[in-house]
């Protein structure tokens, strides 16, 4: 029985995949089932966030690439989902369009990206961060200007019954589309085009003299992300029900780094745990705040305060660098309790 | 002057130099002789405290000197001339030398005496280092060495890609500064000849340990001993 | 016509402020290889502590060199307690761990003064000049302001170029291990280099904080546009950082007043990625070998 449970893992990418949607899809309807509106109203948020962070932790950890946009994106996203759901879309296009469109803005994104390294990548994906939502100023009548777009809410199918909470339909719709991103990025991250990625990632040099393309590599994976932070966008919207150029300020792209950081660079389980910190840290964080009777201005910026001190101490515990944190978590994973050596780099 | 003792030091798991003693007299010249790989470079460093020793001790005029910063060993009075020549490229030739002698303030070596020696860099003090060739580089950080006044002398390979006119140039200076200035001066070298021509001792240094000290005068003489471990 | 001698008036202003902030990334970028991303919300701090000591009724120039000591003193410690650690990392771990310094400064700004945009004194009069019976788009303020910059600048440079300090600063920012083989201090050069450049961003802020309200958020956008003007000016270059931010100045200017403010920060991007294409080591940077 065990045996032969193995051997089915060990068959393939595919039917591995499927299997870990259908099981995380099962435990999910088990989960929104017992779960309060307010709780499944959570749940969908981080499903969402989930996305994104899927696709940033597989950038980070596939070609080595940090992006400070990808809250951009998820405007894209989130934009586009709502000007098709007011010209009369139905949800599951209109998702389909949100990922597909930010597909579209992140190629060249992602082909400027590929040249790009460190710092400078680092600063034209912030730039970028701060420069698109900013459309949505330029043209209001487009985009509603400053207050944005109301989005109508997706009404649960009759043959659920009456009574189905809306709150449940969302984070059933959130979930859904997070359970394609994992579906989809787990078997790119273990395929041939994850292991190009990963050569590349690794020494770029090295990769490029065995006949890779480099660039190619890098401007795909950041495409890949775009487009799952774009679908996150979308989910977004529907979610919220509104989206406004507020919603996706520099700090929020900021907080994506620090979701991504916290999770474990380059582990997809490690996005979940990230996801589940956005979402929860702001009410722990309102909690202690209001337990200690700390004013407003101190509890709204405490978990900005946590996200920016995690950035801090992991870059302050991690020497070797976030591509050394990930080859040492993944040699840890793989090796069990093989002892972690740590990294010599030359400058 | 300048004394080691039973010196260690390890990259990693790998032993680079492995207890290695030697002694340099003031106004004398040690060459350090070996193959790539043998040691002398991380011997240096070891010395200057870019590199941390595993075990032993460095010690300048009796003082203990092993575990002190870089600079504060430097500010005791021992010049480390790198391999490669070290020359700060975006700065001019009178800017690198009086940055050799800005930690000894107003006793640093007027940059004229430097010229003196030197008269090429005074010729070309107003350039960028970068413009230099590899012999003016050369004596560029020597003489920026010396702005400091030091008393022990490091030299890493000071032959290294030179024509043989200019490493026999570079040899005597080194001779007559450490007759004429009292400096211990400790030569790394894998040109043995040059360096055996001008030394007052001969080290040979073999997979970090020492495996000859002799007589300059025997070790250029004994053909098999230089093939067995230089090469040649 | 007016308009375009207004823009290019209000160009030369703003493109100072920038040029200040460039300055600051160019001078740690020098120094440690490092972008500090945490410029904008260092100078932001900087800023509301100058406004903290307006508001207890101090005087302008009190508030102002107040500011100018705290980005002194912030950028010193800063450096030293957690960028010291990371100098030698790759460059990932600094880039991020100067944006978690950006996130916990404005948390912490949040926290004390709030979130809401106050208001910040000019000073002097921002009132235009009258010319030929119609008033310029630059006042008195202005004019203070690229007196200022232009002050700072030429301190900068005479510091670097004619001073023994500035000689040994110069040395450990470009082969820090020779000029420790050769006696100097290099972590406190480098120190002081933080703290220089963290000084020159104060400054930057409380120029600018007159224009665009003081939040913790305010000035995101300027330090984007800092950014861009140092890599115009080849990031390595204290003069390539003041005459690109002149340029960027000039040309967001007219962008701002012929498509809207709400393009600039959009426009900046655009430019970055041309130059960033065309000519990765900056427009007015000497061609020479890129270092890794």
């Amino acid at each position: 029985m065990f045996g032969r449970v193995r051997a089915v893992l060990r068959a393939g990418t595919l039917l591995r995949s499927v299997v870990l949607v259908v099981v995380a899809g099962l435990v999910l309807l088990f989960l929104t089932d017992s779960l309060s509106a307010y709780r499944d109203l959570q749940l969908a948020d981080g499903a969402y966030y989930f996305c994104v962070l899927a696709g940033l932790t597989v950038l980070a950890g596939a070609s080595g690439q940090i992006s400070l946009g990808h809250g951009a994106f998820m405007a894209v996203g989130a934009y586009t989902a709502a000007k098709l759901s007011a010209a009369g879309w139905a949800l599951t296009p209109e998702l389909a369009a949100a990922a597909v469109v930010t597909l579209i803005v992140g190629i060249p994104v992602g082909v400027a990206a590929s040249r790009l390294r460190g710092p400078y990548l680092a600063g034209a994906t912030l730039a970028f961060a701060v420069g698109l939502p900013a459309l949505a100023d330029k043209f209001p009548s487009a985009f509603g200007g400053e207050n944005g777009l109301a989005i109508n809410p997706p009404t649960p199918p009759p043959s659920l019954g009456p009574t189905f909470p809306l709150e449940r339909w969302q984070a059933w719709i959130a979930c859904i589309g997070a359970l394609v991103v994992v579906f989809v990025l787990y078997n790119v991250v273990h395929s041939g085009v994850g292991r190009s990625m990963r050569a590349v990632r690794d020494d770029e040099i090295a990769a490029s003299l065995s006949g890779l393309r480099v660039g190619r590599w890098q401007t795909l994976a950041f495409v890949l992300s775009a487009t799952a932070a774009g679908l996150g966008g979308g989910l977004l919207a529907v979610v919220s029900g509104t989206v406004a150029p507020g919603a996706f300020p520099l700090q929020l792209s900021l907080t994506l780094l620090a979701g991504v950081v916290i999770g474990g660079l380059g582990s997809l389980v490690g996005a979940v745990w990230g996801a589940a910190l956005l979402v929860l840290l702001p009410n722990w964080t309102t909690d202690v705040a209001n337990s200690f009777s700390l004013s407003s201005n101190v509890s709204h910026n405490l978990p900005i305060a946590v996200y920016g001190l995690v950035l801090i101490v992991a870059m302050l515990a991690w020497p070797s660098g976030i591509q050394g944190g990930v080859r040492a978590i993944a040699r840890a994973g793989w090796a069990g309790s093989a002892k972690l050596r740590p990294e010599r780099r030359q400058a | 002057m300048l004394t080691i003792e039973e010196l260690t030091t390890d990259y990693g798991p790998i032993r680079a130099v492995d207890g290695v003693s030697l002694k340099v007299p003031e106004g004398s010249v040690t060459a350090v002789l070996g193959a790539n790989g043998a040691g002398k470079t991380t011997l240096l460093r070891t010395i200057c405290g870019l590199v941390r020793p595993t075990s032993g001790r460095v010690k300048v005029e009796g003082e203990d000197i092993t575990r002190w910063a870089v600079e504060e060993i430097v500010r005791f009075g021992v010049a480390h001339v790198p391999e490669g020549r070290g020359v700060i490229a975006e700065l001019t030739v009178q800017e690198n030398l009086r940055l050799g002698g800005l930690w000894r303030g107003r006793e640093a070596m007027p940059i004229r005496e430097i010229f003196d020696l030197f008269p090429r860099l005074e010729e070309r003090s107003g350039q960028p280092a970068s413009r230099l060739s590899g012999g003016e580089r050369q004596m560029l950080s020597i003489g920026r060495a010396l702005m400091g006044r030091p008393r022990a002398l490091l030299l890493d390979e000071p032959s290294l890609g030179l024509a043989p006119v200019l490493v026999a140039q570079i040899m005597s200076m080194v001779r007559r500064l450490a007759d004429t200035l009292g400096l211990a001066v400790l030569l790394v070298e894998q040109n043995a000849r040059s360096a055996l021509s001008i030394a007052n001792h001969g080290v040979v240094l073999n997979l970090g340990q020492v495996v000859v000290e002799q007589e300059p005068s025997k070790l250029v003489a004994d053909e098999r001993l230089l093939h067995a471990y230089l090469g040649f | 016509m007016t308009k375009f001698i207004d823009l290019t008036l209000n160009g030369i202003s703003t493109g100072a402020i920038y040029a200040a902030v460039a300055l600051a990334l160019v001078l740690i970028w020098r120094s440690t290889r490092i972008v500090n991303f945490a410029q904008g919300a260092m100078l932001m701090f900087t800023t509301f502590i100058a406004s903290a000591v307006l508001n207890g009724g101090g005087s302008y120039v009190l508030a102002f060199v107040v500011a100018l000591a705290a980005g002194l003193a912030l950028g010193g410690v800063i450096e030293r307690v957690v960028v010291r650690p990371v100098e030698n990392a790759p460059p990932l771990n600094a880039v991020i761990l100067t944006l978690g310094l950006y996130t916990l400064l404005v948390a912490i700004a949040g926290m004390i003064w709030g979130n809401t945009p106050r208001s910040f004194p000019a000073a002097f009069s921002l009132r235009g000049y009258r010319v030929g019976g119609t008033n310029l788009l630059f006042t008195p303020n202005d004019t203070f302001t690229v007196l200022v910059v232009i002050a700072v600048a030429v301190a900068l440079a005479l510091l670097f170029r004619r001073t023994s300090l500035g000689l040994r600063m110069r040395a450990s920012a470009f082969a820090p291990e020779v000029a420790r083989l050769l006696g100097v201090r290099v972590g406190r050069m480098l120190t002081l280099g933080w703290a220089l450049a963290a000084m020159t961003g104060a400054l930057a802020g409380v120029l600018v904080a007159p224009s665009v309200f003081l939040g913790p958020n305010s000035f995101d956008p300027i330090l984007i546009i800092g950014f861009v003007a140092a890599v115009l000016g080849g990031l390595d270059s204290p003069p390539g950082a003041v005459i690109g931010g002149v340029v960027l100045g000039l040309a967001l200017s007219y962008v701002s007043g012929y498509e809207g403010s709400a393009l600039v920060p959009l426009a900046a991007l655009v430019i970055l990625v041309v130059v960033l294409m065309v000519r990765p080591t900056g427009l007015f940077a000497a061609t020479r070998e890129r270092r890794v």
